[in-house]
Parts: structure tokens; C-alpha cells; sequence
């Protein structure tokens, strides 16, 4: 089985022929924003997630019109190749690849095994910033039917027609944490959304950040019960691992119903009467 | 420039997993620790020795992970 959008990875070889391409820009997207400033691919410029790829005001994520100043302001065109590329797997590079999606962008790639594959590798770096030249950009209408809000949670939870998936770790999944280990706590209450599975983001990757084998993730989903049968939302603490997730089961897998609940345990933890389940998952039924 | 010296090594930490990443770039080692699963980036430092850079990050890590409730 191949992948069923495999033109959306490149790995390292084609970043290194193509770093200094005109049609290409690469944007490095880390969990750590200070990563970049190490040593960077060259000609890669960055994006920061906590100020650039979201709305500083309101929770959300960028308005049509932020995105289009950010597309243009880093030299993207409606026609250029964006390769996103970042730490912890990609982890927030695939939370800006599900933003460039919803905007309609064609053309946006993931380098694959990501900023640890290419410093493990001895490859180039530079301290140097690239100052694109500004580009026009017209974004698309939103596509919302890659995002799923609080209600279409509700609903799968309560009346099992869409698989939810918690990618969290076991122990916030179980409600033993209430945030990963070593970073604070952003909700008042642990557990999982009701009826949901627990498919941890990192075992889609390999241990050099890459993905696994098409055969391996849909064995790792199918194992749960998600199939594609059913529509999928996928969900984490913030958004953005299971805006990874999204990424494996939409454009690895094919899978078509797809849908990233950024709301997610902040949003679901802390609302008042909502249904928390704790514990582990129970059995999947054949 | 490239990365040199990079390595991985794995421990346990306040009972949680750590993961230490180090490598050099140019003149400065750096290394990130993040808890493996999830995979975040709790803490990094950068020193002029491998051995230093690790032992500082491993140091912030550690403060933070003993800071992590078990319910």
C-alpha cells in the first residue's frame, strides 16, 4: 500500500536540490520558536506558532485576511511550492499545513523526518534570515469541513456515527495529568471526551521522525476502529497534534471525512457540565 | 555549517521519560529535553561542551517535571 497523497512529503535529498528554488519556500515551524536561530535550512524562513499562526486577540486561528498578509509578506504566492518543516516531528509544521489547507493553498508539502532528520543527517544550516520579497496572495473562503467545532464534538460523543480520536499521551487520555509532563496545566479537569480512542500523534512517526509505512498507520488506526468508514475528528490539548494526526489520516491515508477539533481538551476540560470519561478506552468492538 | 556530534539519550526523570538531543553548531552545543511522548520540547540550553549543555538542560527539565501532579 502507498501513501494516498504522497506527493505532499519530500524527504531531505529534495530539500537540498531545492532549497534555492524560486518556486519553493521553505518555512521552518518549531514547537521551540529559539530552534531556528540555532541553524536553519537555508533560504527557510520562519513562522512562529504562538504569534503568527493564530489570532493574538480571540482564540482561533488566523482570519482570511491575517493569512493572506502572512502568505504575502513571506514571499508565497498562490503558486509556490510551501515545504513546511519543524521540530518534534513536524508537530506544529503540520499545524500550519492544516491552516494553508482550510486557506486552499494547492501546493504545501511536509519535509519528511522534519528539522530532526535533517540536523541528524549532517545537512547544511546557516544562521542566516532570508528576507523575501513581498507576494500577492488571495486566499480562499475558509473550507471549515477540516475543522470541527465544539458541537460536532458533542455530537460525535453522544450519538457514535464519527470516530473520535484523543492523540494525546495514556496518562492526560486517562486523566492521571492534566498537561504533558513538564509543561503547565491549562485546564481544570482531566480525562477524554466520551467515546473517543486513544491514538497517541508519535507512533505515526519512526524513530528518525519519519512516518511510518502506509501499511503501518493504517494498521495503528485500524487497530482502534478507525477505518475511514466513519467520519474522524481528531483531537489533543491545543490543536496541534491532532492537526499531525489529521494530516496522516487525510493525506497518508486518504481517509476523506477528516476533521481537526482545535478546541480540543482546553476547550472540552474546562466547560462546565461537560461529560468527562476517565480511564482507559474500552474494547474496540469488531 | 552542519550539525556535529549529534546524539540521543534517554532517562528517567521525576519518574517521567526524558529525552536529551545535543549536537553543535558552529561554535555552541546545544541540547533540548522533551518527554518523549508527547514529544514537547520541555527545556533546552546551549554551553561550549556537549557534557555542559546537557547537564543544563537536564537541570531545567528536571525542575519542571518534578512540577507535573499524578492524579
Amino acid at each position: 500500500m502507498n501513501y494516498a497523497h504522497p506527493e505532499v512529503l519530500v524527504p531531505t535529498v529534495w530539500v537540498e536540490q531545492h532549497w534555492n528554488d524560486p518556486q519553493v519556500r521553505l518555512v521552518e515551524v518549531d514547537v521551540d520558536a529559539n530552534a531556528y536561530h540555532e541553524g536553519h535550512i537555508p533560504g527557510a524562513i520562519a513562522w512562529a506558532w504562538s504569534s503568527q499562526l493564530c489570532d493574538t486577540t480571540r482564540r482561533d486561528i488566523l482570519s482570511r485576511e491575517a493569512f493572506e498578509k502572512l502568505m504575502s509578506a513571506s514571499g508565497i504566492g498562490n503558486d509556490t511550492t510551501v515545504v513546511l518543516y519543524g521540530d518534534s516531528n513536524n508537530w506544529f509544521a503540520a499545524w500550519a499545513f492544516w491552516q494553508m489547507k482550510i486557506y486552499g493553498h494547492k501546493d504545501a508539502r511536509m519535509l519528511n523526518g522534519g528539522r530532526k532528520k535533517w540536523i541528524a543527517e549532517g545537512r547544511d544550516l546557516t544562521p542566516a534570515v532570508p528576507h523575501p520579497q513581498p507576494a500577492h496572495y488571495k486566499a480562499a473562503a475558509a473550507d471549515l469541513s477540516l475543522r470541527a467545532y465544539l458541537p460536532q464534538a458533542q455530537a460525535a460523543s453522544q450519538q457514535p456515527g464519527a470516530d473520535l480520536v484523543d492523540v494525546r499521551s495514556p496518562q492526560e487520555f486517562t486523566g492521571e495529568i492534566f498537561a504533558p509532563p513538564g509543561l503547565p496545566e491549562t485546564c481544570q479537569r482531566g480525562g477524554h471526551i466520551p467515546g473517543a480512542r486513544n491514538i497517541p500523534w508519535s507512533k505515526a512517526c519512526n524513530d528518525d521522525g519519519t512516518f511510518k509505512s502506509a501499511d503501518e498507520l493504517k494498521a495503528l488506526y485500524g487497530a482502534e476502529g478507525v477505518d475511514g468508514s466513519r467520519p474522524v475528528i481528531a483531537y489533543c490539548r491545543i490543536g496541534e497534534r491532532s492537526s499531525h494526526t489529521w494530516f496522516v489520516l487525510r493525506y497518508l491515508l486518504g481517509y476523506k471525512q477528516v476533521t481537526n477539533y482545535d478546541g480540543s481538551w482546553t476547550e472540552w476540560g474546562n466547560l462546565v457540565g461537560a461529560p468527562v470519561e476517565k480511564g482507559v478506552a474500552a474494547e474496540v468492538k469488531p | 555549517m552542519k550539525a556535529e556530534y549529534y546524539r540521543e539519550r534517554r532517562l528517567e526523570v521525576a519518574g517521567w521519560p526524558l529525552r536529551l538531543t545535543s549536537y553543535k553548531i558552529g561554535e555552541k552545543f546545544y541540547c533540548h529535553a522533551d518527554n518523549v511522548s508527547p514529544g514537547a520540547n520541555i527545556a533546552r540550553a546551549s554551553a561550549s561542551s556537549q557534557e555542559e549543555a546537557e547537564r543544563l538542560a537536564l537541570e531545567k527539565a528536571q525542575e519542571r517535571l518534578q512540577r507535573t501532579v499524578r492524579r
